[in-house]
């Protein structure tokens, strides 16, 4: 088990430098020189230079591209040009509110979906299948930012139940918190609910014909210890795998969904980054959501062994 | 929010459906169903000038921010006056909301094919050389795992942070991260192909590579790639709405639903027009792609269809 979990780590290396590869020459492929764009508009060309020699950009690409890696794992991802602060203060006090956002609409989602998925596999063909088949196209089709709108119309601005934008840190109030995570967390679990229930109704129909259930049924389990017991335990793994790919799904709907609710996330900085030509800032984004996503990927093949012990590493 | 068939793909064997005439006819009602309300947003895209509108970029000062239905009174220079009713009110900057919806629909549609045509291709040549030759295949899947690792909204954005805003750069930007996902389907076929008695005959009897692949393995590819071309579409179709809603896409004179939307963020509190109606087009014509897929897929890729 060890042995895999270092084998896998390992990798994950290639995948993750060809991303930083990517990243590194996003900097050097935008038209223009990069120590000044960094220095901005008003800098002479000492300062320029200066700057230069500080990244190191007179040294040929490839010991460039090291010193920029080198530099990055000592978590240092420079100085963005727009916020003028380093990008790793930046980031981490962007951090909260995009986790917490993230936490929540997977929470959400999970619990909506797998009933949902599970419901729908046993009432296979029926009009409530149907239904929650329906209803996972639609939520694949609909923009988030649409979804979040008419929830803001609907629940904040009619009914006037819930704030319609903005973000209150935890330590500032745990209940204001929790009110303005509502819509922006459901919003953003409505695709994520559509891609698991859809995932469970399939992975759940697959397993229902197999002689355990019929053996535990025909020893009078009661049908919702079946279902969520025999049925969505052996069902678990294609279904796990599915909210890990999501992620991705996750990490872009964040950053649509922070815009839409102004919440002050890495998701709105990514926009923001992007709109300013912070290219440090970008960069610093860019690998730090892809490193979560390949190592979320990376835990959920690792959990593999406790949903099915037929599977051995 | 774009849709990923890829991770559809992993999912597992269910007996199929029973095949009867009520499951045909909703079988291919979603292809009727789909083809039909892409057509119908073609078909206004295109007819955009003669449906009643006015030039989408025309602005007007002094009617800005009314509601869907208003009238106004426009009198010619000969004395006499028309009435023009904005369907669908205008924006904070006079334009009628109504002329840059129908208008918008040709952007949308646009954007969708090219990236779906350009991306099959692009991914349908890596997929079969990298399926056929082994260094290729090496070198290629770990580039293509490195795009597939960063989110593909995020990846577009960055790349669209590289170029000129405008229409070819947001299509360049959506295509790359489309394009991996091609490539793993079509390797994946080719992959399982190359084992079967007909290509190993075909390599017996001595047929050069290209050939080989041209005749025998391509054709086991297009009924996969049709498909997976719909999806790639309807999520190329929200991409650019993305991306142009959050104002980093299309420019914003330029009328595209996303651009109406992002138009309408700041005053949506008290004229919520501005994000539905473009918003409802929107919705209905990823959901119609989808539906197509949907229907496509059961249709053309049995093989798939009982995994998804």
């Amino acid at each position: 088990m060890l042995g895999y979990i270092l084998r896998r780590l390992l990798a994950t290396l290639p995948v993750m430098l060809i991303v930083a590869v990517f990243v590194f020459l996003m900097l050097r492929l935008t038209p223009g020189d990069p120590a000044a764009i960094i220095a901005g508009d008003n800098a002479n060309s000492e300062q320029v230079s200066l700057i230069r020699n500080r990244l190191g950009l007179d040294e040929p690409i490839f010991t460039q591209f090291f010193i920029w890696l080198a530099n990055i794992l000592h978590g240092d991802f420079g100085e963005s040009f727009f916020f003028k602060k380093t990008v790793t203060e930046l980031i981490a006090s962007r951090i909260e509110p995009t986790l917490a956002l993230s936490l929540a609409t997977i929470m959400i989602a999970v619990t909506i979906a797998l009933p949902l998925g599970v419901l729908a596999a046993y009432k296979q063909g029926t009009l409530i299948d149907k239904i929650v088949m329906g209803f996972s196209v639609l939520g694949f089709s609909v923009p988030v930012f649409v979804i979040g709108y008419s929830l803001i119309y609907l629940f904040a601005i009619k009914l006037n139940w819930l704030p319609v934008q903005g973000y209150q840190r935890m330590a500032d109030g745990f209940g204001g918190f929790l009110q303005r995570l509502i819509l922006p967390a459901v919003t953003l679990s409505v695709i994520y609910v559509a891609l698991i229930a859809r995932m469970t109704r399939t992975s759940v129909l697959d397993v229902m014909n197999e002689d355990y259930i019929r053996t535990a049924r025909a020893k009078g389990q009661v049908e919702i210890k079946v279902l969520f017991k025999h049925a969505l335990k052996n069902a678990a793994v294609p279904i796990i795998t599915v909210i890990g790919l999501g992620v991705a799904l996750l990490i872009g709907g964040v950053v649509v969904t922070e815009s839409v609710f102004t919440i002050p996330g890495l998701g709105r900085l990514t926009v923001d980054a992007v709109l300013a030509r912070d290219y440090p800032t970008i960069q610093a984004v860019i690998l730090l959501f892809s490193l979560v996503y390949v190592l979320i990927n990376l835990v959920v093949d690792l959990t593999y062994t406790l949903f099915d012990p037929r599977i051995r590493y | 929010m774009s849709v990923e068939p890829a991770l559809l793909a992993g999912e597992t064997a269910v007996p199929p459906p029973k095949p009867g005439l009520a499951g045909r006819l909703a079988r291919d009602g979603s292809i009727i169903f789909g083809a039909a309300v892409i057509l119908l947003m073609a078909l206004m895209g295109v007819t955009a000038p003669w449906l009643g509108t006015k030039n989408p970029s025309e602005i007007n000062p002094a009617f800005r921010n009314r509601v869907p239905g208003i009238e106004q009174t426009i009198r010619n220079d000969d004395g006499t006056a028309r009435t023009f009713t904005y369907r669908m009110g205008t924006d904070s900057l006079g334009r009628d909301v109504y002329s840059r919806v129908v208008y918008g629909a040709r952007i949308s549609l646009v954007i969708g094919i090219t990236v779906a045509v350009i991306s099959v291709v692009i991914g349908l040549f890596i997929g079969l050389v990298s399926g056929y030759i082994r260094w290729i295949d090496a070198i290629a899947m770990r580039l293509m795992d490195g795009l597939m690792a960063i989110p593909a909204i995020l990846l577009a954005i960055a790349l669209v942070s590289l170029f000129r805003a405008g229409l070819m750069s947001v299509i360049v930007a959506i295509i790359v991260p489309e394009v991996p996902r091609v490539v793993r389907l079509v390797r994946s076929i080719v992959l399982s192909v190359r084992e079967e008695p007909y290509v190993e005959a075909a390599i017996c009897a001595g047929t050069p590579t290209h050939l080989l692949l041209f005749r025998h393995v391509l054709p086991n590819t297009i009924p996969a790639l049709i498909v997976q071309g719909t999806f790639v579409c309807a999520s190329a179709i929200l991409l650019e709405a993305i991306l142009s809603f959050l104002g980093i896409g299309i420019p914003p004179e330029t009328p595209t639903w996303g651009n109406i939307m992002a138009e309408g963020r700041g005053l949506f509190r008290i004229y919520p027009h501005n994000i539905f109606f473009p918003g409802i087009c929107l919705a209905l014509t990823v959901l119609a792609v989808n539906v197509l897929g949907d229907g496509l897929r059961d249709r053309l890729d049995p093989k798939l269809a009982r995994r998804v």
